[in-house]
């Protein structure tokens, strides 16, 4: 079982590399986003630090969604789907490993950008460490709900935008405590609890996300 | 026997028996409890008058989550049981709760903006509020875009079912941030213990908007039940006859 | 509670436009959504 999620991670990854302008796309909205919330809301410091933590986790969330509709229409359409449906293995590994890849390719490479505009919000280094490991606990959570959005939403007409609509409410904890952690460390609170929370989160996301996904795949192909 | 009236055939003719009954419930309901909401209960010692929005505004919201709970459980019975029915109940219950999700929104910043001074404020309560209206527009928004009636019921009944984890979730979490700002705090059903009268006026109301949920949900279930099972010669019958 | 004349009922102590904007607001949805369901109910 571990052999065909590694197999489909790295096909994924590899199908990846060969069209980067998807990745790229990713990152580039995100940080043009977060720079032109910046430039909007004037170049204040104070005002910047307030406001630098919400807006690159709300930045990170659109462009992880930006990515989402892809996950399993481009399989959909080449026939894949339908061979990962029958195959041997359980559904919800070969699931795992979709979201897997995405993860890869999206919200780890936003993670790691993001101390980067964290700079542009006039973040103190203590509050950058913050946004990385909040960002790397979250955008997992993207990965595993989206691929269940994704999955509801395969073939469906306006997919993204519906997409958008159906995933931002079930992110909002996700902004809470992955902002709130930014927060508490730019005040001096220690931001262990918001980024257990965020963990737990997490946790729970990976109990009901896969079922969910899983069951709108079959759905989706009956 | 109950079973006998999950076909839609079955359940629509006693549909269309027990809307008048609910609607007139409704209307009774309504006029008794704005009776002793306007003409019974004493101006409130804090609040003065204003506070009279709470004869709409808390029936509304708390047939804005028990809506999406039936919606929910209605959708995850048709996702187990495969009954077309239940999906099509689900979809009859959406638009309502929405309204109501609504009305619990606008009549609460007018509330709000007298008693508070503002319109609006991201308290636990509210934001978890307004994440529901997203629900249930994300919700009628998936349904309308499948094009399979069976595969948007049964895609939607995920979609509630997540919902519905998810709802707490969001409200816990906003407390939690609001605890950490303090300035953001203050919830505003925080309210003094009720006066007897605007107690009674307030479930009068709350039971009106139960009827009339029931009413108009059926109304809505009566048509789906004609759009979906259009050309089945029971539907052409009735139609004929009409 | 017994107002002293239509126009202190309406004036809802200095609160008329949130009490009645309010169940204005919440008179136009149910008219519509009954409307609606009347809408092309008849085929």
């Amino acid at each position: 079982m571990t052999h065909a999620f590694l197999l489909l991670v790295r096909r994924d990854l590899r199908i990846a590399l060969r069209r980067r302008g998807d990745v790229l796309n990713v990152l580039v909205f995100f940080l043009v986003a977060a720079s032109l919330f910046a430039l909007g809301v004037g170049l204040a410091p104070e005002l910047l630090r307030a406001m630098g933590a919400g807006v690159v986790w709300v930045a990170a969330l659109l462009a992880a969604m930006l990515s989402l509709p892809r996950m399993f229409a481009v399989d959909l359409a080449e026939g894949t789907l339908e061979q990962m449906l029958i195959a041997p293995q359980p559904l919800g590994i070969l699931v795992a490993a979709k979201i897997a890849s995405h993860w890869l390719l999206t919200g780890l490479p936003l993670a790691l950008v993001a101390p980067l505009i964290g700079l542009q919000y006039q973040l103190s280094a203590d509050a950058l460490c913050t946004l990385l490991a909040g960002l790397l606990i979250g955008t997992p959570v993207l990965s595993v709900l989206g691929a269940a959005g994704a999955a509801l939403t395969l073939g469906a007409r306006a997919a993204g935008v519906l997409l958008g609509l159906l995933l931002l409410p079930l992110y909002v904890p996700v902004l809470v405590f992955g902002a709130g952690a930014v927060l508490a460390t730019l005040t001096g609170v220690n931001p262990a609890a918001q980024l257990a929370l965020l963990g737990a989160f997490l946790a729970v996301s990976c109990v009901v996300g896969p079922p969910a996904a899983c069951a709108a795949l079959r759905i989706a192909l009956d | 026997m109950i079973f006998n009236y999950a076909a839609p055939q079955a359940f629509y003719p006693v549909a269309g028996k027990m809307i008048p009954w609910f609607a007139w419930l409704a209307a009774l309901l309504a006029i008794a409890g704005l009776t002793v909401g306007f003409f019974v209960a004493p101006t409130d010692a804090t609040q003065g008058e204003s506070y009279r929005i709470i004869f709409i505004h808390v029936p509304a919201a708390w047939m804005s989550v028990f809506l999406y709970l039936v919606m929910a459980g209605w959708a995850a019975l048709g996702l187990v049981l495969n009954t077309r029915l239940s999906g099509m109940m689900a979809s009859a219950i959406a638009p309502t709760g929405a309204i109501f999700t609504f009305l619990a929104l606008w009549t609460g910043a007018l509330w709000g903006k007298p008693t508070w001074g503002t319109y609006w404020v991201w308290d636990a309560r509210l934001t978890s509020e307004l994440i529901l209206l997203f629900l249930y527009l994300g919700f009628i928004a998936l349904k309308g875009a499948i094009a399979d009636p069976q595969r948007a019921d049964r895609a939607g009944a995920v979609l509630a079912i997540v919902g519905a984890v998810n709802v707490p979730i969001i409200y816990f979490s906003v407390v939690w941030w609001n605890t950490l700002h303090q300035g953001a705090s203050i919830s505003p059903m925080r309210s003094p213990t009720m006066v007897a009268t605007m107690l009674t006026g307030m479930l009068l109301m709350a039971l009106a908007a139960w009827m009339y949920s029931i009413a108009v949900t059926l109304a809505r279930l009566r048509k789906i039940i004609r759009m979906r099972e259009g050309d089945a010669a029971w539907v052409q019958m009735q139609r004929n006859s009409v | 509670m017994s107002w002293g004349s239509l126009n202190e009922f309406l004036a809802m102590g200095g609160y008329g436009l949130y009490v009645w904007g309010s169940y204005a607001m919440a008179a136009l949805c149910f008219l519509l959504e009954v409307l609606f369901l009347k809408m092309n109910s008849t085929k």
